[in-house]
């Protein structure tokens, strides 16, 4: 029987996992963290539908057959490639054993602290769209810091996105509907609340995100500036001073809010002990793994049996994360059949 | 405010200062707006804490001004600066203390220019040789005098007769502190601190007993801004910088304003006046202003220096509430006599700024000797 380590089990890892059990390939998923759904477990609402997060996460373990083998709390310390195939060693002195490993590790999310004049983790009422959203989790009044109803809140668009200073020259790419979905939800929650979202561009690209946006503006009357964040200071009551460039107006603005949320960005993986580094895969310029082919096989690597999908390959969203995982069990199913008619021959010359 | 997170990012801004065997070189115009800091940075380094400091009086502007106002070319500047370098190589110095910011961001900027450039060091390298017939070495260490101090902080402290600290009430002194736009906004890891949460002055204000005030204007430009002041026309726009810090700082009344720049406690201490002619308005205790010190004056306040010797009376804002505040001994009748005890006479009394001991109903304590 061939098998499959999936190294990460989140969205992408978790239905890769269940699409190749149950093609008959064994499957071992090996997972850092103490329970599987990877980003999932954070997500409170899931854009542009905003259902709950919890029914996909739930169908997601539900379709994990019993033959899938999941290992929790994992530490990988080492990966060697030989003859058999992959041996993964972990800090245990457990070694697993795979003809094929599928990275679905994922993405870092951008720090904020980095965009120092913003003042995340100085100011006490400048927060993350991923705060935000575990305070949306939590079920928890949306107060500021001394707990009082905010009565204005502003989002800022690309932190750490399409910023050559922070190191990211890409588009995160979801969080534009994120920070709509956010607006909307903090709306519902305080319909006085006066709402702006500041926006570098509004990239609305999925289906049904462009009727979120206009439900945004017409429905929620939350008002979208098209403006650049200078920095960020405190007011003697603890409120958030910005300075801004309009950029439509091309006029410097101030304003006060009670809360700054900073819309944080998707970066590729870079902490100590990331996988990329680990199995030295070459990065391309946006820090994402180099793929075979950007068009006809963007789940394969240079290393033949190594694959990659999901957030580990770029921004994504859940919609394409999960077509990321059905689609790479074909390249995966493929590398076997080939591992077959080569068997006995040398592996590592194989390329698919 | 979360000051765990302003000390996370000061331990990423960290460097090297010398302590010892500097070559110094003055600013332009330090010593006439205020005359006695530089001297008093000599005196600290040689007379209290026994450092040694050399000087040699042949060496120039930077051309910092010039160059920031684009009227002198950065080869001529590199040029200049090169020989400042070869002056402190001739005398057996390798350790460059600064006095001006903007000569520190200037020095700063040429050595990294000529780090990733090394051709253009070359070029420099033949322009002094042809010029001036001088060869230099590179500074080992480059630091602003504020560096310095910073450097020596706990020595200065351990010295001090005196604290930030309101003698009357026991409570630490309230700080604002303003860092020159020239000492970390280029080079965010040559300054200690980094360019936006710079701990240079926060730290020796901590270490001389202080308490620092965060501000929503604190990074705001003081108003010096070469062409908002060197420019005649521009003027209004330095004077409204200034007002805009004044009237956010005012609220959490501070005590007293340091910086590290010879333009801001210029600008921060005269547009006082003129606000207060403009429009009546005054931003201290008592109809006074707010005292304004560069970090040597209020070393040397705290290191028990005749105030008088400090050149305080030459500041526009009084310093004498703040020394009453202070428990600081002075003489008010030697205010304004020189040194040799020549009368130099009262400057006329502002339309609304209080100077001086007006105002103020505790006696000061006397200096004598």
């Amino acid at each position: 029987m061939k098998s499959v380590a999936i190294i990460g089990g989140g969205v992408a890892g978790m239905e890769a996992a269940s699409c190749l059990s149950k093609q008959g390939i064994a499957v071992t998923i090996i997972e850092r963290n103490e329970q599987l759904g990877g980003r999932l477990n954070q997500w409170h609402a899931l854009f542009p539908l905003r259902v709950s997060s919890e029914p996909l996460l739930h169908k997601l373990k539900k379709e994990l057959s019993e033959g899938v083998n999941t290992l929790l709390n994992a530490r990988i310390i080492d990966v060697e490639k030989n003859e058999d195939g992959f041996a993964i060693h972990m800090n245990n002195s457990r070694v697993i054993t795979a003809d094929s490993i599928l990275l679905t590790t994922g993405f870092d999310i951008f720090e904020a602290e980095k965009k120092e004049e913003y003042g995340y983790g100085i100011y006490d009422n400048v927060i993350t769209s991923v705060d935000l959203e575990q305070q949306f989790r939590s079920g928890k009044p949306i107060v500021n810091a001394t707990g009082k109803t905010p009565s204005r809140i502003g989002f800022i668009h690309c932190v750490g996105s399409r910023d050559e200073k922070a190191g990211n020259m890409h588009c995160s790419k979801v969080c534009c509907v994120t920070a709509v979905k956010q607006a909307i939800e903090v709306k519902e929650k305080l319909p006085e609340t006066e709402v702006f979202l500041f926006y570098m561009d509004l990239r609305m690209f999925g289906r049904h995100y462009e009727e979120l946006y206009k439900e945004a503006q017409f429905k929620y009357g939350i008002q979208f500036i098209r403006a650049r964040l200078s920095e960020a200071f405190e007011n003697p009551d603890g409120s958030v001073h910005i300075r801004i460039e309009d950029t439509l107006l091309a006029k410097p603005l101030k304003m006060s809010l009670d809360i700054l949320v900073l819309m944080v960005g998707i970066q590729s993986q870079r902490k100590p002990g990331n996988l990329i580094d680990m199995l030295q895969l070459e990065r391309d310029t946006d820090g994402f793994p180099v793929v075979s082919d950007q068009y006809i096989s963007p789940y394969r690597t240079k290393v033949p049996g190594l694959f990659v999908a999901g957030g580990i390959t770029g921004p994504k969203t859940i919609e394409e994360t999960l077509a990321d995982a059905r689609a790479v069990t074909g390249d995966i199913k493929a590398y076997m059949k080939q591992i077959e008619n080569f068997a006995g021959q040398e592996r590592y010359v194989l390329e698919l | 405010m979360k000051i765990e997170g302003k000390k996370r990012l000061w331990q990423e801004y960290q460097k090297e200062i010398a302590t010892d065997k500097f070559f110094f070189v003055r600013s332009c115009v330090r010593q006439n707006f205020f005359p006695a800091a530089e001297q008093i940075f000599l005196r600290i380094l040689r007379d209290t804490l026994g450092k040694s400091v050399y000087e040699n009086p042949g060496h120039t502007t930077c051309t910092g001004i010039g160059y920031h106002c684009d009227v002198v070319p950065f080869n001529t500047t590199m040029t200049v600066v090169a020989r400042q370098f070869a002056l402190m190589t001739e005398a057996g110095c390798e350790n460059l203390a600064v006095s001006c910011i903007t000569s520190f961001g200037l020095y700063t900027e040429i050595i990294e220019t000529w780090h990733h450039f090394p051709e253009i060091e070359e070029k420099t390298r033949e322009y002094l040789r042809k010029a001036t017939g001088r060869e230099f070495n590179i500074p080992r260490n480059l630091a602003h005098a504020s560096d310095i101090v910073y450097k020596l902080r706990n020595d200065i402290a351990a010295k001090a007769p005196h604290r930030l600290v309101n003698k009357i009430t026991g409570q630490p002194l309230r700080v604002v502190e303003h860092i020159g736009c020239h000492y970390s906004k280029m080079f965010p890891h040559k300054g200690i601190g980094g360019a936006e949460y710079p701990y240079v002055l926060t730290g020796l204000v901590e270490a001389l007993g202080g308490e620092i005030v965060d501000y929503p204007e604190r990074r705001h430009c003081c108003g010096f801004g070469f062409r908002q002041y060197v420019v005649r026309a521009n003027r209004g726009y330095s004077l409204s910088c200034s007002k805009k810090k004044f009237d956010s700082m005012e609220p959490y009344k501070p005590d007293l304003i340091i910086t590290n720049c010879p333009g801001c406690p210029y600008f921060l201490d005269r547009w006082q006046y003129v606000v207060s002619e403009m429009e009546g308005k005054t931003y201290g205790e008592n109809g006074h202003g707010i005292p304004v010190f560069t970090y040597e004056e209020l070393a040397g306040l705290v290191l028990g220096y005749d105030p008088w010797d400090l050149g305080l009376q030459t500041h526009q804002v009084s310093a004498e509430p703040l020394m009453v505040k202070m428990g600081i001994p002075f003489d008010p009748e030697k205010k304004y006599l020189g040194r040799n005890g020549e009368n130099f006479g009262r400057p006329s009394k502002p339309n609304f700024l209080k100077i001086d001991m007006d105002g103020i109903n505790k006696e000061p304590l006397v200096l004598t000797n």
